[in-house]
């Protein structure tokens, strides 16, 4: 009877103790993630003016409907889905090259990886407007472009090279987190692989192909959904560069830019909620489907 | 031809190197550069100078602005630090009813997208008065999803019987985990911090929508603001970019020793 006591209280112990390691993190989504994503979704169908109250109305899915043929909204998507498809491969590629660089006996290994990851700690504003200085028109970049005869653009206030430049801006200052998240995964590639297929001839390339990339490939995935879910979720750097605007002409309008413009400049709120319930359904429907694949692969 | 090889590789090696320097390196000669040497390429290195920074921080508010993001950037990394490793711990270790339903709650919100809940929180905060407030800029940030995993995957792979043991020796709950199990997590705290502070530290968006006075301006919408209107000033708003990215730098050089390793044990894969 007593032994059963102490059990009781031992678990009930435990669980209170869980319960209260938990309360700060409970009690931070409920208020801050819970609570707002139910009323975001409730206010998706109205129209929604936190200014205006008493005009606040539902409309059904009105909202939703209307992005369709809204042509600020789907030149964002366009925009923003091109940016992830040029941004994701290449920083992918790029990154797994640098691992490999710094993963192998290199003189000054600390320093090339330190280097190599140092844009990653740097803020995008700060990044932005270094970018802005580099490459504006009579800047370093179209400077040495010259001395090779080149006429360098004007980059970021082209309407044809506007996005580029932010893509390439982005490739270059994450690249060194994807690069270290490939560098911890080929550390962990045990190393008799290697030597057993150096036993049995294998060269250089073969041990690439055949051991390193599928031992890598659930970190490929791992890399690909987080760099895809990062790139739909550009803001920064085109808020930046354009100052707010999304110019010149629209082409660097991203959904993000477009969903922040629309809920607090116009301070149409609820239609901006529509817009970031849209951007949450890719950003789901990217996240399972490499879930799914990542799964099949393993298994 | 290995030779060749070899030659290609370290220019490979270096040229990246001068890549991911160069432009700070740029930008910090620019911003010891006075302002009439501003348009030519030529460095004159007598004529470099620190009044660009003085400028900043003297006739702009780049010294408060600089405070504000320090003041919220401590306050949140600290609260992450704690909280995520509190969840994590019980994720990983406590047997509590509701335990699995917790983790997938954390599992499921990674995927959403902060802005969906912009609107929503920026109105709970006006309605609590937190709009332009220290408050509002860290209250809201003190726990992360992604941090709670992250800490999660790394008590699951610390040994159990050092907790064992302790509890034998009746030590609580909260002392094992005080006096136990966060001095055996250097290396997954390290990498914690600099995500947490170098993330906090570079945000822009939220302080952007929940600051509304330059006396409440995080140094990053500070410095965009300042660029808004003095882009001509490169040396003056490189300096301010200088100023920006320094404490990031300095954290992240004296961390990084853990951090490739913070990152293979906590399972960020």
């Amino acid at each position: 009877m007593e032994a059963k006591m102490t059990m009781k209280k031992r678990y009930l112990y435990e669980a209170l103790s869980g319960y209260a390691f938990a309360l700060p993190f409970i009690a931070s989504i409920s208020i801050f993630l819970i609570g707002p994503l139910i009323y975001a979704f409730i206010i998706s169908f109205k129209e929604f003016s936190f200014l205006n109250p008493e005009a606040n109305r539902w409309v059904g899915f009105a909202n939703y409907i209307k992005l369709f043929s809204d042509p600020t909204f789907k030149r964002a998507l366009l925009n923003t889905t091109l940016y992830s498809l040029g941004v994701v491969p290449t920083q992918l590629i790029i990154a797994l090259i640098l691992a490999l660089i710094v993963n192998s006996d290199i003189k000054g290994k600390t320093f090339f990886r330190v280097a190599y990851y140092i844009p990653t700690v740097t803020s995008t504003v700060a990044v932005s407007v270094i970018f802005l200085y580099l490459f504006k028109a009579d800047g370093l970049v179209n400077a040495l472009l010259a001395k090779f005869g080149i006429q360098g653009p004007t980059w970021f206030n082209d309407v044809r090279f506007a996005l580029p430049s932010i893509m390439m801006m982005a490739i270059w200052s994450s690249v060194g987190n994807y690069m270290v998240i490939f560098l911890a995964g080929l550390q962990d590639i045990p190393s008799e692989l290697y030597e057993a297929a150096e036993v049995d001839g294998a060269n250089k390339f073969q041990r690439f192909f055949k051991i390193t990339l599928p031992m890598l490939r659930p970190i490929v995935f791992f890399n690909l959904v987080m760099s895809l879910i990062g790139t739909f979720q550009v803001f920064d750097q085109a808020y930046v560069v354009s100052q707010g605007t999304g110019g010149p002409l629209d082409a660097t309008m991203t959904v993000v830019l477009d969903i922040y413009r629309t809920g607090f400049r116009d301070f149409n709120m609820g239609y901006a909620s529509a817009m970031a319930f849209v951007l949450f359904v890719i950003i789901l429907i990217l996240t399972l489907i490499q879930r799914k694949l990542f799964k099949e692969e393993t298994y | 031809m290995k030779k060749v090889l070899r030659f290609l590789f370290y220019t490979v090696v270096v040229g990246y190197a001068v890549i991911t320097l160069g432009p700070f390196i740029w930008s910090i000669i620019t911003s010891l550069k006075p302002t009439s040497e501003l348009n030519t390429f030529a460095v004159n290195i007598k004529h470099l100078t620190l009044d660009n920074y003085k400028m900043i921080i003297t006739k702009f508010p780049f010294l408060r602005w600089f405070i504000n993001s320090a003041i919220v950037a401590a306050i949140v990394t600290f609260g992450n630090i704690l909280f995520n490793s509190m969840a994590g711990y019980a994720l990983a270790r406590i047997n509590f009813p509701g335990r699995n339903l917790l983790f997938m709650v954390v599992l499921a919100l990674m995927m959403v997208p902060g802005q969906v809940v912009m609107v929503p929180t920026y109105i709970l905060l006006s309605k609590l008065g937190w709009v332009n407030t220290y408050m509002g800029l860290t209250i809201p940030f003190l726990t992360s999803n992604f941090g709670i995993f992250l800490m999660r995957q790394f008590f699951l792979s610390l040994p159990k019987e050092l907790e064992e043991a302790a509890t034998i020796d009746g030590l609580s709950r909260f002392g094992i985990f005080f006096k136990i199990v966060l001095p055996l997590s250097k290396p997954a705290l390290a990498t914690q911090f600099i995500f947490m502070f170098t993330g906090n530290w570079n945000s822009f968006l939220w302080p952007s929508l929940l600051t509304s006075t330059d006396n409440m301006y995080t140094l990053p919408v500070g410095l965009n603001s300042f660029y808004g209107q003095y882009y001509q000033f490169w040396n003056q708003v490189m300096a301010g970019a200088i100023l920006l990215t320094l404490p990031t730098i300095v954290i992240f050089l004296i961390f990084q020793r853990y951090f490739v390793k913070g990152i293979s044990t906590t399972g960020l894969k």
